[in-house]
């Protein structure tokens, strides 16, 4: 089992009044209340906690791309990695989740970054290709929504086809067309770094996985009980395909809080649990969907994605002008009701009731993680142990807490399994001394 | 009101549907925002002294392949395939609204030669920084209705499924309408348009509703002041961006009227 902490660096301080006062924490949220002076403060405490994770042993830590919003600040989640790459336990591996590749023209500047990370790092990183949300894609950076899933596969082509081709070579794509493509550096990792791919529950995404052999990481923030249509139809689907059962093929993403004991969790999370749900997922309907970012055939399968279910499940109705006018949100309801919850919970209670955040003891997180993790079937677990407002302190608390008490009750899941999709990194004593204050040339 | 007849054409490969109605001299139309799920009283009315020829957008309803185009050249030569599919360019007159309109005029101006006369209501394709073009593609549901038509109900009624059913296909086609749109003019709606309406040298007769909340009123005069054809501009009253939606009879008898002179 990997245990990996994973931070969207949320701006911590929007106001109590927010939900009232602003239609939406993406796209056109008000830039007044951006302190850059306090954002300073919160970009060092959360590479702080990243860097403390490393520490306290966890095998890997996340960062991703968001762009125009509160809800994450890492328009560059490289960047971050950079430093980290630098600064952080050289045990843990790197995981950017990741870049939205279908921005980038050309992509070389992915294959070259993720290139530079996996050097620095000595072949720590893991490779994340998200499609990446409407809001930072189709609305923040203006990408045409019918092209981007287009764009996202020829990027993919390109990116590998970078990483991997030795000789100098000319891309003829329908919209990327390079006549040299030679990128140094290189990754350290051969072929190329493991690749991660987050999405929605489109059978399409997980056939690719499956054909491509990459991880299919299911980001949900509303718990295991959402989560488990998608999950059984992506093992549907590799036991269609033929596919072994191993669960490294999957990611999950859970909330979770610990504390020494239930009551003290519910004191401790309640109050950052509901800032993530009340102000960070305040999205408006109006940037939910736009045309052709669902696939027609996903349409038909009444799917929608995390981000559209936070948008229909806020005041604003779903726009006529989305993908799925009728048709998923009405199935959605009925998910909701044959499993007997509500998605749009924002109070603390009904937050845990439904899973969102696993709160507890050690030993009661443990056995939550446990039956989740072996009910979904999944051996890459990717944990938010610091989320909404949470201060460094609280954060760093819960995840040493984690570390501690509840990893090692976990530490026999999947053991029988061998994770395919870890870094391959240089052995520590091939790795550059990153801390050596001598005058002595790191690459000699 | 009666059925038209229904033909259907293929563009690059993909099938289009061809709706015509009436008889007389042929009278082009290419809809606007969302396409045409349904038949509408405006095409009734001139169907009454004219053959009134509605081919589908690429990826509006009754069309597709609105994937298979990358770029705006390529939108463009497929808008002249489907014209020339549909004998409507034979010197005819083509009228357009909002997305449609914003390709007759891209046509005439690439084909001066071939369009007889224009009728352009609320076209889009330029965009003017101190008045912005309303985005069509982030709207709430009531937002959308209200957006397109001055009575909302029109627009409602036009996207719901006929006799109450609620089939799957039906949303689908919808939303790719509203997709096929974006992939040509996303994310502001200008193509670059005013850089060519130079070459637009019919005459062109220019219509908005008086309550258009989509394109500014200043938008037509940019039209008007650039298009070197002869321009006539009409405001039509209680109607909305959709006008034909909203005032099927006034709007038909203007275009009409400026058909006759």
């Amino acid at each position: 089992m990997k245990h990996c902490w994973f931070h969207l660096m949320p701006y911590t301080e929007l106001p109590d009044d927010f939900r009232d006062k602003h239609e939406s924490v993406w796209v056109d949220i008000d830039s007044k209340l951006f302190d850059p002076e306090r954002a300073h403060h919160m970009y060092n405490d959360h590479l702080d906690e990243m860097e403390f994770a490393a520490d306290v042993g966890f095998d890997a830590v996340c960062v991703n791309e968001h762009h125009s919003n509160g809800y994450g600040l890492m328009p560059s989640p490289n960047l971050m990695l950079a430093s980290l790459a630098r600064r952080a336990n050289p045990n843990t591996a790197l995981c950017v989740l990741g870049n939205s590749i279908a921005l980038y023209n050309p992509p070389t500047r992915v294959a070259e970054e993720m290139a530079m990370l996996d050097c620095i790092s000595g072949g720590r990183l893991i490779a994340g290709f998200p499609v990446g949300s409407p809001m930072d894609t189709c609305y923040a950076y203006g990408q045409n929504p019918s092209q981007l899933r287009e764009r996202y596969a020829e990027a993919h082509d390109f990116i590998k086809q970078a990483w991997t081709n030795p000789e100098t070579f000319s891309f003829n794509g329908r919209f990327n067309q390079q006549r040299y493509v030679n990128i140094w550096p290189r990754p350290v990792q051969k072929p190329h770094p493991p690749i991660w791919v987050p999405g929605g529950g489109s059978v399409e995404t997980w056939r690719w996985c499956a054909e491509m052999e990459y991880v299919y990481c299911y980001l949900s923030y509303y718990g295991f009980q959402a989560a488990k249509a998608t999950m059984k139809g992506f093992w549907d689907e590799m036991d269609r395909l033929g596919k072994d059962r191993n669960p490294y093929r999957a990611g999950f993403l859970q909330f979770v809080g610990v504390a020494e004991s239930e009551a003290q969790a519910k004191e401790i999370y309640a109050e950052p649990a509901e800032y993530f749900y009340d102000r960070c997922l305040r999205v408006s309907a109006r940037f939910a969907n736009p045309p052709g970012y669902v696939t027609e055939a996903t349409q038909r399968a009444g799917v929608e994605s995390q981000i559209a279910a936070a948008a229909n499940n806020s005041e604003n109705e779903v726009s006529n002008t989305s993908a799925l006018p009728g048709i998923q949100k009405a199935q959605s309801i009925n998910e909701i009701r044959k499993d007997g919850f509500t998605k749009n919970a924002r109070e603390f209670d009904a937050i845990v009731d439904n899973g969102y955040v696993i709160i507890g003891s050690p030993d009661q997180v443990a056995e939550q993680l446990r039956e989740i993790i072996h009910e979904l079937r999944f051996g890459q677990l990717m944990l938010l142990l610091q989320f909404g407002n949470m201060t460094k302190e609280v954060a760093n608390n819960n995840t040493k807490l984690y570390a501690e008490k509840v990893k090692p009750l976990l530490s026999d899941v999947w053991s029988e399994w061998e994770n395919h999709w870890w870094p391959k990194p240089m052995s520590l004593a091939e790795r550059a001394n990153i801390n050596d204050t001598n005058n002595i040339l790191a690459a000699e | 009101m009666t059925e038209p007849i229904e033909n259907y054409i293929e563009v690059s490969g993909y099938k289009c549907r061809v709706w015509s109605k009436g008889k007389g001299n042929r009278i082009g139309f290419l809809p606007g925002f969302g396409g045409l799920p349904k038949w509408i009283p405006f095409l009734d009315v001139l169907a009454e002294d004219y053959e009134v020829v509605v081919p589908s957008i690429p990826g509006f309803p009754g069309g597709l392949g609105h994937n298979n185009y990358d770029n705006h050249l390529e939108w463009l030569l497929a808008i002249h395939d489907l014209l020339q599919e549909s004998k409507l360019l034979d010197s005819t007159t083509i009228v357009g609204s909002g997305p449609g309109a914003s390709l007759c005029a891209d046509i005439a101006a690439l084909w001066p030669s071939l369009i007889k006369k224009l009728c352009l209501i609320s076209p889009w394709g330029i965009y003017a920084d101190n008045e912005p073009m309303a985005d069509p593609w982030a709207q709430r549901a009531h937002e959308v209705s209200e957006l397109m038509c001055d009575n909302p109900e029109l627009w409602d009624n036009l996207k719901s499924e006929p006799n109450g059913k609620k089939s799957v296909e039906w949303p689908i086609e919808q939303s790719r309408a509203l997709e096929a749109s974006a992939r040509i003019f996303w994310p502001l709606g200008n193509t670059g348009l005013e850089k060519r309406l130079c070459r637009v040298c019919c005459p062109v007769l220019l219509l908005r509703g008086v309550n258009d909340k989509v394109i500014p009123k200043s938008y037509m005069k940019t039209f008007s002041n650039n298009i070197s054809g002869e321009t006539t501009t009409k405001e039509i009253n209680k109607a909305g961006h959709l006008a034909e939606l909203d005032q099927p009879e006034i709007v038909a008898k203007e275009i009409i009227s400026f058909i006759s002179l």
